[in-house]
């Protein structure tokens, strides 16, 4: 099944691509990867979608963790999470389907960021089915280009990800490694 | 104080205790080079790249301390990778510094550009690329504290030539380093080593596998006397050697793809196993599927990646082993294991009356007997090198290692050509041992010219080459699996002998068994390096052999060897 990683790295030169080369190292399949920056300064913040059971998983996070640059791994599929996707798609629109179009836009709460006479972008966002959803919808329209950016995510709650330094150097350590001495 | 990015290089080696440097000049690099001539430290010109990296690998193994090699940009980068390769599948604390071009340069295919940090990536514990003079100090502070902590590996710092040369103001801060990314644990969970006391308590077959861990902590005290308390015998892995006395009562010597019988079947057999720094490679267990099927596991290793990757274990411990043993010692009971010991015993006895050592002399010169006879003469004590393939075998099964930091082979990457670098650069860490680089025909070859750097440097080691004629462990395989279809193995060499005197050095060459013990007395007299060409047994096999992928248990066993047969006594 699709897992959703959080990944915490130090944000420097090099960084994405020892975790890309990671994953084609260790014959792992990316589907959706990506990165930006977090409340944290120094820190960048990927979201990184693997097929893989929980086994593979947890090998995987065991191989990021051995990664110098990276602080922190998260897998939140089995937590309660908002996922999100955006999609931007350009789609035929001509007047006799406009209005057709813009109402199906306006069910799926997405919105019309650019207009021309024979065709429109709409920007929507939401969990990857409802965009996939949206998609169908729209394609006997005729869609000209959609782009989408992979999801990113969150947990849900008030509990921060990332916790920074407590007393004895730690702080989210690979389960593996907790120390109670 | 101002200091060029190339003075800093060698402020922060002086601190950081470094005295030997392995190396090749040019173009990138010259500023470090330059500045090198003011600092108290020794640099041995190797005559390839490679060379240099398996010296500083063999150095650290053998010191305990960070190896350095250092190289230009492009080739000779390049060429450091197979050593790079080696030092990090063997868990070798390394630094290896590159210069690149210019910074300015970088990415526009410069000569003798080659993207350094993006080809090691995957070879490296970490790597840095510097493009500025005030990045160097800490990024190469930062290398040796990462090459030697945690799980040790090499770490590359690839310097741009501009960042060499410029300056800046620099101060060394001695205080211990944080990386937000990067924090070995050391100390073992508590509610893991009770559950690892618990499983020693109840097992009636338990079997300790030793690996390069044991070395790595420094842990052979402890492990002896775990070992000893708890009456349970210890297998090793090919580089967990010398961990645990050869001559120990309870050392059953090396497991895996050409252990003995007696150690495969106790793995096989063992309802307990507790592995201890070492990492379940697939030479070590053969088929998993039929590994140790009747043994809950309990795994110490430092590194958590390791826990559960080839073998799912009952119990995995993340910590230094050392520290570990010892957290397990404080609770500890003696037990008895002596019905076991005793079953070992005879499989023990079983296998011997099949061993080459065993048998009366045919005329034939064996490299069994050639390593036998070089282990007696050096009373087991010399530093022993390897290359890779069948010699390296017999060496493992032959040599008798009874201390620790003397066995120095290419395990992981089975790295050939490793021997003789590894030899010099262990000369090095141990200038008063005897060193001896047990090499075969071909792997000498491929490294043969560094004969040239131990001249130049005027040290001595021996170099004892297993000269069969083939690629040996190659032709082995062809012989087993295909049909003895003898492709591209038949090796010719130079003459060895003349080869070592070309250097200046002194060869010999030994064809007769009574022609071993004087040769190697000769080699020991004589001044400076020593190339002794042993022609032995030319079609001889490694046994026993667990082909790959195939059950532990189901191993080649020792024929009732061909010295019998040829004797026309075939009834035996």
């Amino acid at each position: 099944m699709a897992h959703t990683l959080v990944v915490l790295v130090e944000d420097k030169p090099g960084v994405l691509n020892r975790v890309a080369s990671l994953f084609r190292r260790r014959a792992f399949n990316i589907e959706s990867l990506t990165v930006g920056h977090t409340e944290q300064p120094g820190l960048s913040r990927m979201t990184i979608v693997v097929e893989g059971d929980d086994f593979a998983i947890e090998r995987l996070t065991a191989y990021l963790y051995k990664l110098v640059n990276v602080v922190q791994v998260e897998d939140l599929t089995h937590t309660q999470s908002v996922v999100r996707d955006l999609a931007l798609i350009k789609v035929q629109a001509p007047p006799e389907s406009r209005t057709q179009i813009m109402q199906v836009v306006d069910v799926f709460r997405g919105r019309v960021v650019d207009v021309t006479n024979q065709s429109l972008i709409v920007e929507l966002t939401g969990d990857v089915e409802k965009i996939d959803g949206f998609v169908d919808v729209l394609r006997p329209f005729g869609i000209i280009e959609m782009v989408r950016t992979g999801v990113v995510a969150m947990e849900r709650g008030s509990t921060p990800l990332y916790l920074p330094l407590n007393g004895n150097g730690q702080t989210h350590p690979h389960p593996e490694t907790i120390s109670e001495n | 104080m101002k200091l060029t990015g190339a003075q800093i290089v060698w402020e922060v080696l002086k601190r950081e205790g470094v005295e030997v440097v392995f190396g090749y000049p040019g173009g990138a690099n010259l500023p470090i080079y330059d500045a090198m001539l003011d600092y108290p430290v020794h640099h041995v010109l190797v005559r390839h790249e490679q060379g240099a990296a398996h010296m500083a690998d063999a150095y650290a193994r053998v010191s305990g301390k960070v190896g350095v090699a250092m190289a230009t940009s492009g080739p000779g980068a390049t060429n450091l990778t197979t050593g790079i390769a080696t030092a990090m599948m063997d868990s070798s604390p390394t630094v290896f510094i590159t210069g690149q071009v210019v910074s300015r340069f970088i990415g526009f295919d410069a000569f003798q550009e080659t993207d350094v940090t993006g080809i090691t990536l995957p070879i490296t514990k970490h790597n840095y690329l510097v493009t500025r003079v005030e990045d160097v100090g800490p990024a190469l502070r930062e290398a040796f504290y990462i090459a030697r902590s945690g799980r040790p590996g090499p770490v590359l710092v690839d310097i741009a030539k501009d960042a060499q040369q410029n300056s800046t103001e620099w101060q060394y801060d001695p205080a211990p380093l944080k990386l937000r990314g990067y924090r070995p644990q050391r100390h073992p969970l508590g509610r893991q080593v009770e559950q690892a006391l618990e499983l020693i308590a109840q097992a009636r077959k338990p079997l300790i596998l030793a690996g390069q861990g044991v070395l790595l902590s420094n842990a052979m005290r402890e492990l002896q006397e775990f070992a000893e308390r708890a009456q349970i015998p210890v297998a090793m892995t090919l580089l967990g050697i010398g961990g645990f006395p050869a001559n120990h009562p309870l050392n059953l010597g090396m497991m895996g793809m050409h252990g003995e019988a007696w150690v495969n079947h106790a793995i096989q057999e063992a309802d307990l196993l507790l592995a201890f720094g070492m990492r379940f490679d697939d030479r070590v267990t053969g088929n998993l599927k039929t590994y140790a099927p009747h043994a809950r596991k309990i795994h110490i290793d430092i590194d958590p990646a390791e826990i559960n990757k080839n073998v799912r274990v009952d119990v995995g411990i993340v910590g230094d082993l050392r520290e570990t043993l010892q957290t397990l010692l404080e609770q500890l009971p003696a037990l008895d294991h002596a019905a076991w010991l005793e079953y070992i015993n005879e499989m023990k006895g079983e296998s011997a009356v099949r061993d080459i050592q065993y048998l009366p002399p045919d005329g034939h010169l064996y490299a069994a007997h050639v390593i036998h006879d070089l282990w007696r003469f050096t009373g087991g004590d010399a530093i022993i090198t390897t290359d890779v393939g069948q010699h390296q075998m017999w060496a493992a099964q032959y040599y008798r290692v009874e201390k620790p930091f003397q066995w120095i082979t290419s395990g992981g990457l089975g790295t050939m050509g490793f021997g003789l670098p590894a030899a010099i650069g262990a000369k090095f860490a141990r200038p008063d041992a005897e060193v001896w680089a047990i090499v075969g025909d071909g792997g000498f070859q491929m490294t043969a010219a560094e004969l040239s750097t131990a001249t130049q440097e005027g040290i001595k080691v021996n170099v004892a080459v297993i000269n069969n004629g083939y690629l040996g462990m190659v032709r082995q395989w062809q012989e087993f699996f295909y049909e003895r279809r003898y492709a591209a193995t038949p090796m010719r060499s130079p003459d060895f002998v003349k080869l070592a005197e070309a250097h200046g050095l002194t060869g010999l060459r030994v064809e007769r068994r009574e022609d071993v013990l004087p040769a190697l007395e000769a080699a020991r007299d004589a001044e400076g390096t020593v190339v002794v060409d042993f022609r032995v047994e030319q079609e001889d096999s490694v046994y026993p052999m667990v082909p790959a992928g195939a059950d532990l248990h189901n191993m080649i066993r020792r024929p009732v060897r061909t010295a019998i047969v040829e004797t026309g006594q075939d009834e035996l």
